[in-house]
């Protein structure tokens, strides 16, 4: 191994609504050479979808130009390339967004690339794709409003070989979004499985941020996690046979430990022998994790099998309304007060028509995430009551009847909230790989 | 002894499926955890969880176990009415599952 170079890589963002801070951080004390935002979760690209066709410019991260500001002055100054699926179901809109707030920054000579192409919703409603959740295919699904394909790496490779400082993409698989940075930087093939499916492992280990350096982890006498609160995010010192070192800039809070590391390799896998990416079928089996040092956990082994046919489509549909009204009841005989209630209200809404074939009737405190059956009676406990409704207007009487307990129903009742919102439910299918064309589009500063 | 005494656990979720990791401090207690930590005592445990079928993965290398519980999510997060819609609190319902035979498996 002769001249192996490192390239640093940070994990900015782990969800649509992480904090800014530590991304901060990590652009101005990581020496990175990429940063990352994750900020796309499942039915978020559908929501996007909507405001878009309200707004055409807009559909992506709202978020996105509050962090673009924040990390992007020094992120110039320092040469670290951004990439991120912020862009939703608006690539190009948040690209020229992006563009504009560069100006405003007073920036110049800037790249931005939108990657396109994962919006496949004229595939599927030409052709019904089978889905891979449930029976029956993507023509069951009434009032479909999206449709992405999960891309691969290749297309951010592309964008950053074009010189982007910044790539934006849609939906793509959350991996790809640091294998793309690694496969531009080391040359590396995207047809060598075994080492695009440890850059998958990679990218995987990295894409929850914080949930790496011990967010998510501490638990009260078990698990500690010094400056919880200053919560650093890790970034990975990769090299170019894609073993890697994990890591975070010192003085943040948060510790980047083996326990930390294995939770998150596990984190969503189901066989981990096969981890279906766009670009691979990584496999998890024969990772090796060492801690080298504090705050410094060793990467190695891990492989990969070429990648598969098909890509995951997720696609987004409008599916009803939901209602929903709490309330809480205290004291001695809290519970079976809570128990009346519920019986009450359940007894209502069948009377005035609202149907309850789809419905819970929730105990907080007693069996509403419980699963165990083991709860104490509590002196306190919520009543809880969510049915899924095809109008607004049945779901409004749901919470309507919630809040009729309190001079309908049994004693001491109080705190009532009530909501009604509408659904943006998400199927999965496949599609042929060859039936996807991601395009690279640059825009320039 | 219970569960949480000898492993830590994370909860991820895939649409209607569960998963979770049960990841020993000590890798010495890997084999403890294979022989007790099975699907039925699981979903014994977890009486109040419906899934339509269970697996449990062995990963020697890292002393953990990864159970997928499909269908436990009530449709999964996107159609579910549940409050904790995404199942992330059943690994931490797992922390009191009795281990050493002790309730008489």
């Amino acid at each position: 191994m002769t001249g192996q170079r490192t390239i640093r890589i940070g994990a900015g963002a782990g969800f649509a609504g992480d904090r800014i801070e530590p991304a901060v951080e990590l652009v101005e004390k990581g020496e990175l050479d990429f940063l990352v935002f994750e900020c796309l979760a499942e039915r978020t690209i559908a929501l996007a979808q909507n405001e878009r066709r309200s707004n055409p410019s807009a559909g992506f991260d709202p978020m996105l130009l509050e962090r673009m500001r924040r990390v992007l002055p020094v992120a110039c100054a320092r040469g670290v390339r951004i990439v991120t699926n912020a862009g939703a179901a608006n690539p190009l809109g948040a690209a020229e967004a992006v563009a504009a707030l560069a100006r405003e920054l007073g920036l110049s000579s800037l790249k931005i690339a939108a990657v396109l192409g994962d919006d496949v919703l004229d595939v599927v409603t030409a052709t019904p794709l089978p889905l891979i959740d449930r029976a029956g295919t993507t023509a069951d699904l009434a009032a479909i409003v999206s449709a992405n394909a999960y891309l691969g790496a290749g297309p951010i490779a592309e964008g950053l070989a074009q010189g982007a400082d910044v790539v934006i993409t849609g939906r793509v698989g959350d991996p790809a979004l640091f294998v793309g940075p690694l496969v531009h930087a080391f040359g590396w093939s995207l047809d060598d499985p075994s080492l695009i499916g440890r850059a998958t492992i990679i990218g995987h280990l990295l894409e929850c941020a914080g949930q790496l350096t011990g967010g998510y982890f501490a638990d009260a006498g078990r698990k500690t996690v010094p400056g919880l609160a200053r919560l650093g995010f890790p970034l990975a010192e990769v090299k170019s046979d894609a073993s890697a070192v994990f890591t975070k800039v010192a003085g943040s809070g948060g510790h980047l430990s083996l326990a930390a590391c294995k939770e998150q390799l596990l984190y969503e896998i189901l066989d981990p022998s096969a981890y279906y990416q766009a670009d691979v079928i990584a496999d998890l089996r024969t990772v090796r994790l060492h801690e080298e040092a504090p705050d410094r956990v060793a990467f190695s082994g891990g492989g990969g099998g070429p990648r598969p046919e098909t890509l995951k489509v997720s696609i987004g549909y409008d599916d009803g309304f939901i209602g929903e009204g709490q309330i809480s009841y205290a004291g001695p005989g809290a519970l079976p007060r809570a128990e009346l209630a519920i019986e009450v209200v359940r007894e209502r809404l069948a009377m005035i028509g609202v149907p309850l074939d789809d419905a819970r009737f929730d105990l907080m405190g007693i069996d509403a995430v419980d699963r165990t059956g083991r709860g104490q009676p509590p002196r306190e406990v919520r009543a809880r009551v969510c049915v899924r409704t095809a109008t607004a207007e049945l779901a409004r009487r749901v919470g309507a009847e919630v809040e009729a307990l309190y001079t309908n129903g049994p004693f001491g009742g109080g705190g009532v909230t009530r909501s009604v919102r509408p659904v943006v439910a998400v199927a999965s299918a496949l599609i042929p790989a060859d039936a996807v064309s991601p395009r690279v589009v640059i825009v320039e500063v | 002894m219970q569960l949480g005494d000898i492993a830590h656990l994370r909860t991820g979720d895939k649409g209607d499926i569960s998963q979770i990791s049960v990841i020993a401090y000590d890798s010495a207690d890997f084999e403890l955890l294979v022989r007790e930590v099975t699907v039925a005592r699981v979903l014994r445990h977890l009486a109040g969880l419906t899934v339509n079928s269970a697996h449990r993965y062995e990963l020697p290398a890292i002393g953990a176990l990864n159970f997928v519980l499909e269908g436990a999510l009530s449709g999964g997060v996107t159609r579910s009415l549940a409050l904790d819609a995404h199942g992330k609190t059943l690994g931490a319902q797992l922390l009191d599952l009795p281990l050493g035979g002790e309730d008489g498996r």
